[in-house]
């Protein structure tokens, strides 16, 4: 007997649960091959409305977390990807990639994860400070999350990029709300089945996927959102200024004509943390 | 009683409700609805923890919502009877905004009748424009009707002028037939624009779009068959603006344009005010609002 193929919905990956658009408007996404693969959500702004008040929902019990507990669920999450490596190197080579380029690409990922799950409980010690005044004052400054922080991947290295811009901004309990590569966004399809099984708790991080054109005006202006980073061309970063200078939000944005590379060294480190830390300097008065 | 007012088909109701929801409302419509809403809104504060201070800060909120002139202010404030002449004192005897309070023993009523109405006595005496009183539950559920009605006649009484609002708790009275009933046995005795009430707002289920659309046909049976129009406010549980939308839709396709004021309909609400200035915040700068740039409201419901 012939069996009908099962093919999978992709479904984006908000507030905790798998959604398609408000919308309901897909677009197709071709394979490397340029034969028809799936359709895949066409995020609108009301789905990055809708995603932003899960990611406020979530983000004071996140916050309120230990820095210990945030780190382990960072690292289980690390543990998710390595056990499903094969669906993700699968979900790789929709968009093209060689099997040793997506084994190189996931294991840097899993890495990143390991990274800054490490930092979770070290960076405060690192970026907060006693300070020395000339007064009786025990002067010290500490770091807080800014809150709900957009993101907008690049178009290469749609898992590994991805993972570098959420992992900084939940190390330190910030919520996410990260818009996929728009020609490779499967991977953050199936990087949301990963997450829903990370302990992660929902709506931590949200990922859509959609047309760059129709949602970077609304991250520049929606004044919930704290911070925005990523990945922008010219005329979304003068979009994304004009945007969060009405909502005074704090922007760290790379240049999308510039090129990156996401393997490197240097795509990790401490001040990606600190991009999305607000510091709170504390004067408390000392006995004679 | 049953048999004359004729049963409530359940289904049709959560079938018509259902498609309440499906409208599409934008631009221009949408803000008139929400300016609607605003001016509709009886903002309640119904804590044990509730002082003076908190009451004159929301009588504020009540007489300016927000910096922008163009938005009304809301139709009540609506406190316990002790607060009442503070609210009194906060927003003065030359006031848009009306001051409702509850009495009768709310929320439960178990208490003698003469222990209520001297409540009632009390807060109109400290300058309450509107009474919201509670059916005795316990009796209509016995099938003591008689005693229900009296009791709302007596309190009607005891309100003088003052506008009275009969909550029915729907949550307490179990299904849609009771729910007209309770209605029904309410509005033969009040006078034209008193209200029925859906709820406290202090038990579990509060008003849902069923509850209001059970409670607004009556209205409207009730309308036609004597020409008496009895206003309406469904209390606790709305939240957004979204739902106070829904609900405004219901009126006007079961109601018409004459319920669309706040004399006829009402939203008994604390959180919902901000909701509602946050979206027209939003449709006047096309960029979606953070909800702490709205000060914090009363959370009881």
């Amino acid at each position: 007997m012939t069996r009908l193929p099962i093919t999978k919905t992709p479904k984006v990956y908000v507030g905790g649960a798998f959604i398609r658009s408000e919308s309901a408007r897909t677009f197709a996404l071709p394979d490397a091959a340029g034969n028809f693969f799936a359709n895949i959500p066409q995020c609108t702004r009301k789905d990055l409305r809708n995603a932003v008040e899960a990611a406020a929902k979530a983000g004071p019990g996140w916050a309120k977390r230990t820095a210990y507990n945030r780190g382990q669920i960072i690292y289980r999450l690390g543990e998710m990807l390595e056990a499903r490596k094969a669906d993700m190197a699968d979900a790789l080579a929709v968009g093209g990639a060689t099997k040793a380029a997506a084994a190189r690409e996931i294991t840097a990922t899993i890495d990143r994860l390991i990274y800054y799950a490490g930092w979770a409980d070290k960076y405060e010690q690192v970026l907060g400070s006693v300070n020395p005044v000339a007064a009786p004052y025990f002067n010290f400054t500490v770091t807080e999350p800014m809150g709900i922080i957009g993101l907008l991947a690049p178009e290469a290295a749609p898992l590994l990029a991805l993972i570098s811009l959420i992992a900084p901004a939940i190390t330190s309990g910030n919520t996410v709300v990260a818009l996929a590569s728009t020609t490779q966004p499967y991977p953050a399809i199936v990087l949301g089945e990963m997450l829903a099984t990370s302990d992660l708790p929902g709506g931590v991080v949200n990922l859509l996927t959609g047309y760059r054109k129709e949602l970077v005006p609304t991250f520049a202006t929606h004044t919930h959102l704290r911070g925005l980073g990523g990945v922008a061309s010219a005329a979304e970063r003068q979009t994304l200024k004009l945007g969060a200078a009405d909502s005074v939000k704090r922007v760290k944005l790379l240049k999308a004509e510039e090129p990156f590379d996401w393997f490197a060294e240097k795509a990790q480190g401490l001040y990606e943390v600190r991009d999305h830390l607000e510091f709170k300097t504390t004067w408390h008065p000392i006995g004679a | 009683m049953f048999n004359e007012i004729g049963p409530v088909d359940g289904v049709g109701i959560e079938e018509r409700v259902a498609k309440y929801t499906t409208r599409s409302i934008k631009k221009n419509a949408k803000l008139f609805g929400l300016k609607l809403a605003t001016s509709m809104v009886d903002l309640t504060t119904l804590e044990g923890k509730d002082t003076p201070g908190k009451v004159a800060s929301l009588c504020q909120k009540a007489l300016s919502p927000h910096d922008d002139p163009s938005i009304p202010t809301v139709a009540a404030v609506c406190v316990y009877p002790s607060m009442v002449r503070h609210a009194r004192r906060a927003l003065g005897s030359a006031t848009p905004v009306r001051i409702a309070s509850v009495a009768t023993a709310f929320p439960s009523g178990q208490a003698p009748l003469r222990t209520r109405l001297a409540e009632v006595r009390a807060a109109v005496g400290d300058g309450a424009d509107e009474i919201d009183m509670v059916i005795n539950r316990g009796a209509f559920l016995a099938g003591e009707f008689q005693l229900v009605q009296d009791e709302i006649v007596a309190v009607r009484e005891t309100c003088g002028p003052a506008t009275l609002k009969v909550i029915l708790e729907v949550s307490e009275l179990e299904t849609y037939d009771n729910i007209r009933a309770a209605s029904f046995l309410a509005m033969r005795v009040l006078r034209p624009n008193d209200f029925i009430k859906t709820s406290t707002g202090k038990t579990s289920l509060n008003a849902t779009l069923g509850n209001n659309q059970v409670m607004i046909e009556a209205i409207r049976d009730f309308y036609l068959n004597t020409g008496t129009a009895i206003a309406m406010k469904p209390a606790g549980g709305i939240r957004t603006a979204k739902q106070a939308l829904q609900f405004l839709v219901a009126v006007k396709e079961t109601l018409g344009d004459d319920w669309l004021t706040n004399t006829r309909y009402r939203f008994g609400a604390s959180s919902l005010l901000n909701d509602l200035l946050r979206q027209i915040e939003k449709e006047r700068t096309g960029a979606y609002q953070a909800p702490y740039y709205f000060s914090e409201a009363a959370e009881s419901y």
